[in-house]
């Protein structure tokens, strides 16, 4: 089943708090961690997985930009950064 | 006068609103958000809550509501409509307000009494306070912290359209300590802040007179219902 995904990310520009967070505790880990060290910043997005029915057509991946701009993302405070077809909805990496 | 509470799913201070509307002397009516009516109403509020668990983003979901439609178009048409916390978030995403709130910035869901300045006392829901009047009202909410472009924000500033200003310090790293904002008509207001829990002594913020004596939130319902009636 096509999938079209759609990335969204906070705005560059803004403070991410969920991501300020996330880092902290990558930080903590760093501490005893010395892979993690290194790790100099966590940002978190939101991504989407559209299953579509039959192809994802050029009319159908217009429509999903549409909605990507106007509802999945806000544009006040988030950037669209992503959108691709796939195969099939995503299964966990081997 | 009528003014509609919109209830939507995850709505918590509804009850809260209609109870200050009835206490600043006008008739709540409730309204519910897969309806496509606004029974008649004179004004609205769109209240706090959680509405759709802040899924996608807060006040997203209940901003493309069946009733949003009528709300849109009665807004647009000059109706006052107050929106508080999530109701705020739901005129952003709405677009009826310029901005959004984006999580606090501390990542801390912050509960307290805050003081506030009014520095719009022209837009329907301020025209009772005095000029940069200082009120006490609770503030409540984990995604409270307003954000804009930088154009959008000297506008705001240049129009005078920011309503109320956090004094105090700042609780969330909201742009220029802002609370609240309206429209360049002034009749849709969106405020972080909740005045309907500061309506009735003894329910209230500490004041210097006497515990949860703070009743300064009644002012913006007083408010819309002067101005209904000087609209008449």
């Amino acid at each position: 089943m096509p999938t079209i995904v759609v990335e969204v990310m906070p705005k560059a520009e803004l403070l991410d708090p969920q991501g300020k967070a996330v880092a902290g505790a990558l930080g903590r880990l760093g501490q005893t961690q010395s892979a993690l060290a290194n790790v100099s910043g966590v940002r978190v997005g939101k991504r989407f997985e559209i299953s579509i029915e039959g192809v994802a057509d050029a009319a159908t991946l217009a429509a999903v930009r549409e909605l990507a701009d106007t509802v999945l993302s806000n544009s006040v405070i988030e950037d669209v950064v992503g959108i691709h077809v796939q195969d099939a909805p995503s299964s966990a990496v081997a | 006068m009528r003014i509609g509470v919109v209830t939507f799913p995850g709505s918590l201070d509804d009850r809260d609103a209609a109870r200050a509307i009835r206490l600043a002397g006008a008739d709540a009516v409730a309204l519910w958000h897969g309806d496509h009516d606004l029974h008649g109403v004179d004004a609205l509020v769109l209240p706090g809550g959680f509405s759709y668990g802040d899924y996608l983003r807060a006040g997203a979901i209940a901003s493309l509501s069946p009733i949003m439609t009528e709300v849109i178009d009665a807004a647009n048409k000059g109706m006052p409509v107050l929106g508080i916390c999530n109701g705020f978030q739901m005129l952003t995403e709405a677009h009826l307000l310029d901005g959004g709130l984006i999580r606090n910035d501390k990542g801390r869901f912050i509960c307290r009494d805050q003081g506030l300045r009014i520095e719009n006392n022209a837009s329907d829901w301020t025209t009772g306070f005095a000029a940069n009047a200082e009120i006490v009202i609770p503030l409540k909410n984990g995604e409270g912290s307003f954000m804009a472009s930088v154009e959008t924000l000297k506008a705001l500033e240049g129009e005078g359209r920011i309503v109320a200003r956090y004094i105090g310090g700042n609780p969330n790293g909201s742009l220029n300590d802002i609370a609240g904002v309206t429209n360049a008509r002034g009749n849709v207001v969106g405020l972080m802040p909740h005045p309907e829990h500061a309506v009735e002594a003894g329910f209230g913020p500490d004041t210097d007179n006497a515990m949860a004596s703070g009743v300064d939130g009644l002012t913006f319902f007083t408010s819309v219902i002067a101005q209904a009636l000087v609209a008449r």
